[in-house]
């Protein structure tokens, strides 16, 4: 327990993905079966024991300190679970407190010595007189404790862990680790362990149980890699390159055909029958684009895959037959449990792309054209007003179809939902990964703003000394005249000399420190005026500004425009609006 | 006799009118005892100053040679009568050369203990118990959330990631009077042999323990190195310098923090450091309350920190406390080592 609570520790201050690998790495090659193989599911979110409640940790706290201690020390730390662990009582020698206190002066000769000794504290006593707590005695006894133990057998492990080790345990049994390691990484972790790709550990998890000890035995080379025991395995989905205008003229219209590219989240819906081609009952998945398995959270696409294969599409929200913006989608991805409400406000929706395979016959071979085809039969088959097809868009000359891509309403598209175009070779196979050449995305033009640098943060590890990440802001009335509301944050989009440059005048144009953030001088007159680019814009009650931006990004640094002439609210608002109204953009 | 009679706290520092002495002055007094070098209790400008030779020679290191009007040393366990009272300086396990000071009169003993910590250091004489009728205390880590952990295995956290981003340069930000020689100190008994690099504020100081023959093995300044050779390597730094272009002659630096404060996750985030390690100059929780219970004093007077906590506790015990509200401690030190030593050097 106490190693995976430091690995823990370590990964709750490590911001750098590139370093939480390295830790989750070392913590797997240093510790033994079973132990790393639990604290791999507790990684990846595998555990199935019944989570323990925070009123629980509170009676526990209530029941072994002094109520005033105990409300200044919350008070201090801010955090319940944190301060429990940190304030939980420990057997602590104290023969001089008490009761028996003995007077001042009288004794004065008798207790001339170090006090050192009198207040060492004991080591912590181990939880049955004998080694130390495992994280395997925990989990294999929550799985298997009744809710009536539960209060006691957490109480004799505080007992028998330190502080970190405290943490973490409160963590665990409350569930929800939240020390920003997503399911993805903890298994690119464990692939690190013999250079393997984290996909090909996506590709044999649905076979595989915790504590994985098959796993573990075929990374370092014991045994034979699992087989992939899954009737409707993730397949490595196929990616585009950016499309700029310049490469438009080295392409030949006739060879390609164009689809929108539809603003929701790339997904792969699989069917399969589970262990005989065609007695055993069908078993349907829904993956993201990395491959973790979503299907718990849209069991209403999942009754829709009644047939064996696996289609290539995007997950929208329709309502009326309209596509919904990113922002409806995002407010369903946003919850953590599905309820028969969600399930009715957002109806999740699947636009298919490309079918991979249909029944047992893979199909990433054949060129894009006939896949297209079979895709058209099997989405017809299907029959399901789930799932329809990406339409196609046809054009006879790029310049038709630039005219397509800037008015999407026009070609008989939701504008709202359309991000841009895409661009795939007739003749191209479904290849897994980004090779250049037979896809393309060409994306509609960003949004622009001119916003106001207000706060800038120092980053880490190679920018550990730089301020790189900015709170920029616009212009609103407010009670004493205009004033800057903060509307985003960015952190790149800009070269390494302009790093330095905004970094420079961070720290020449401070006027307040906040820990490692720093506000910058920002008014009418003087301030750095940051051209940011974004994507889209969603209504959020989070932000001081009504708004959240998507994907923003430094686009250019306007040392030339006062700041008095940056944007205002306004029309970011405007902007918001013609996009609920699913009107073309705004200029 | 009362107490008062004896010390009495005023807006300078605690007072020892028939001594005619300051402990710890925050403004310029005629005649003070100092019972540590650190600024916030160290300060200049006083007529006569009575302290340990370390805490006088560390002073000299800071202000420079005209610090006080007059000085003179005092030995631990020495006693000295300054017109009606007698004082005497014990060790507080504090940093080097700290002291406690004890006064004495018709019999009546009170004990100002300046900062203390009851844990060992291998870089100064370890904390001496001292009997007494009123005990005054510090409270920096006066809350029950802060029990410090055991400094060596924050050292082994530290070195473990010293061997597994071994092409990293790991700072550690810690303040330059005390806790740096111990860190360097602590790596040292952990076998950790390699040189350990100083930045520019630290290396007096850190020179002045090393001739005191405190063991902290090879020492090397920053200054000078080119970007290379700091891969792997250890730096010591003022905790403010963690956040200054100075860090950016580093390959990809690892920022560390030692300090007492590191235990609370929220004040480590503030910091921005990604390997905080709980080592701490001043008692914790256990520590406070295990050394005013020993002490037998039946009185107790809370200078800094986080005194209502303690003065509570205090009256759980059936103590009498009370706080002191002196203003002006725990200013540097790492009480907030955010204002040490000025951002933009």
């Amino acid at each position: 327990m106490n190693r995976f609570a430091e690995l823990l520790d370590r990964l709750a201050y490590e911001p750098g993905r590139n370093n939480k690998l390295r830790l989750m790495t070392d913590y797997f090659r240093l510790t033994s079966d079973p132990e790393r193989g639990w604290a791999l599911a507790a990684l990846t979110g595998s555990l199935t024991f019944t989570h323990a409640k925070a009123g629980l940790i509170r009676s526990l706290i209530a029941e072994r300190t002094d109520p005033v201690l105990f409300e200044l020390s919350y008070d201090y730390v801010g955090d319940l679970s944190e301060t429990v662990a940190l304030m939980w009582p420990t057997h602590f020698p104290s023969p001089l407190v008490g009761e028996g206190r003995e007077g001042g002066s009288e004794d004065r000769g008798k207790a001339s010595t170090n006090v050192r000794h009198l207040t060492t504290p004991t080591p912590n006593p181990s939880p049955q007189g004998g080694g130390e707590l495992s994280l395997t005695t925990v989990i294999e006894t929550l799985t298997t404790l009744g809710k009536a133990q539960l209060p006691q057998q957490l109480a004799r492990w505080l007992d028998a862990l330190d502080e970190t080790g405290r943490w973490a345990l409160i963590k665990l049994v409350t569930g929800g680790l939240r020390i920003g390691v997503s399911a993805r990484l903890a298994k690119a972790a464990v692939a690190a362990l013999a250079d393997e790709d984290a996909q090909e550990i996506e590709l044999i998890w649905p076979g595989l149980a915790p504590p994985y000890r098959e796993l573990f035995a075929w990374l370092e080379g014991r045994t034979k890699k699992p087989a992939s025991a899954d009737p409707a395995p993730f397949r490595p989905p196929m990616l585009a390159h950016a499309l700029d205008d310049a490469d438009l003229q080295n392409l030949n219209a006739s060879e390609f055909m164009a689809e929108w590219k539809w603003d929701g989240i790339r997904v792969q819906a699989v069917a399969g029958h589970h262990d005989n081609k065609h007695g055993g009952h069908l078993i349907g998945r829904l993956y993201s684009r990395t491959g973790e398995d979503i299907s718990k959270s849209f069991p209403d696409l999942l009754d829709a895959l009644r047939l064996p294969g696996a289609i290539d599409g995007e997950l929208l929200i329709m309502r009326d037959r309209r596509v919904q913006s990113f922002n409806v989608l995002q407010q369903r991805l946003n919850r953590k449990t599905v309820t028969p409400k969600l399930l009715a406000e957002f109806p999740a929706h699947l636009r298919a792309y490309d079918l991979l395979a249909n029944g047992d016959e893979d199909l990433r071979g054949v060129p894009f054209a006939e896949r297209r085809a079979r895709l058209e039969d099997f989405v017809a088959r299907l029959g399901d007003q789930r799932v329809d097809l990406s339409p196609m868009v046809g054009f006879a000359s790029w310049d038709a179809l630039t005219a397509a891509r800037k008015d999407p309403v026009a070609a008989g598209a939701d504008a709202a939902a359309v991000e841009g175009v895409m661009l795939k070779r007739r003749d191209a196979p479904y290849l897994p990964g980004r090779p250049k050449g037979p896809w393309w995305k060409w994306k509609r033009d960003p949004f622009i703003i001119d916003a106001v640098l207000m706060y800038a943060q120092r980053g880490h590890g190679k920018r550990s000394s730089f301020y790189s990440d900015y709170t920029f802001g616009v212009w609103k009335n407010g009670e004493a005249g205009d004033e800057l509301v903060p509307v985003g944050k960015a952190y790149f989009g800009f070269t390494d000399e302009e790093l330095l440059q905004i970094d420079r005048f961070v720290r020449r144009n401070t006027t307040e420190r906040f820990g490692p953030v720093r506000e910058v001088v920002h008014d009418a007159d003087q301030g750095l005026v940051l051209e940011v680019a974004f994507e889209g814009l969603q209504r959020s009650t989070r932000h001081k500004s009504g708004l959240a931006m998507r994907f923003p990004r430094i686009n250019r640094l306007r040392w030339d425009k006062p700041p008095g002439e940056a944007d205002r609210l306004e029309r970011l608002e405007t902007m918001i609006a013609r996009i609920e109204q699913g009107q073309e953009r705004a200029p | 006799m009362r107490p008062e009679d004896i010390l009495v706290p005023t807006p300078a520092g605690v007072c020892c009118k028939r001594g005619g002495f300051h402990i710890d002055p925050t403004r310029p007094v005629e005649r003070a005892l100092i019972t540590h070098a650190h600024s916030d209790h160290a300060r200049t400008g006083h007529g006569a100053v009575l302290a340990t030779q370390e805490t006088l020679d560390l002073m000299r290191l800071r202000y420079g040679e005209n610090f006080a009007g007059s000085t003179q040393a005092v030995r631990y366990g020495e006693s000295i009568t300054l017109d009606g009272a007698t004082v005497t300086f014990h060790p507080a396990g504090h940093v080097l050369g700290s002291a406690q000071i004890a006064v004495m009169a018709n019999g009546l003993r009170v004990v100002a203990s300046g900062d203390y910590k009851n844990v060992g250091d291998p870089t100064c004489a370890p904390f001496e118990l001292v009997p007494c009728d009123v005990f005054i205390t510090e409270a920096t880590f006066g809350l029950p959330v802060f029990r410090h952990s055991d400094a060596d295995a924050e050292i082994a956290k530290l070195l473990h990631s010293v061997a597994l981003f071994a092409e990293r340069a790991h700072l550690i930000g810690a303040y330059s009077l005390g806790k740096a020689q111990r860190v360097i100190a602590l790596l040292r008994q952990a076998g950790y042999h390699a040189p350990v690099y100083l930045h520019g504020a630290m290396e007096s100081i850190t020179y002045y323990y090393a001739n005191r023959g405190i063991a902290l093995g090879e020492l090397r300044p920053v200054r000078g190195t080119t970007k290379p050779e700091l891969a792997g390597t250890v730096t010591l730094c003022p905790p403010s310098a963690l956040k200054e272009v100075w860090t950016r002659r580093f390959p990809e630096p690892l920022t560390a923090f030692a300090s007492g404060w590191m235990r609370v996750r929220a004040r480590a985030r503030q910091y921005g450091v990604e390997l905080p390690l709980v080592i701490s100059d001043h008692a914790d929780w256990n520590g406070l309350t295990a050394t005013i219970a020993a002490t037998g004093a039946g009185e107790i007077w809370v200078t800094h920190g986080q005194e209502d906590a303690l003065v509570h506790w205090c009256g759980t015990r059936g103590l009498k406390a009370r706080p002191l509200d002196i203003v002006g401690y725990g200013d540097e030190e790492d009480g907030d080592g955010a204002n040490d030593g000025g951002e933009e050097q």
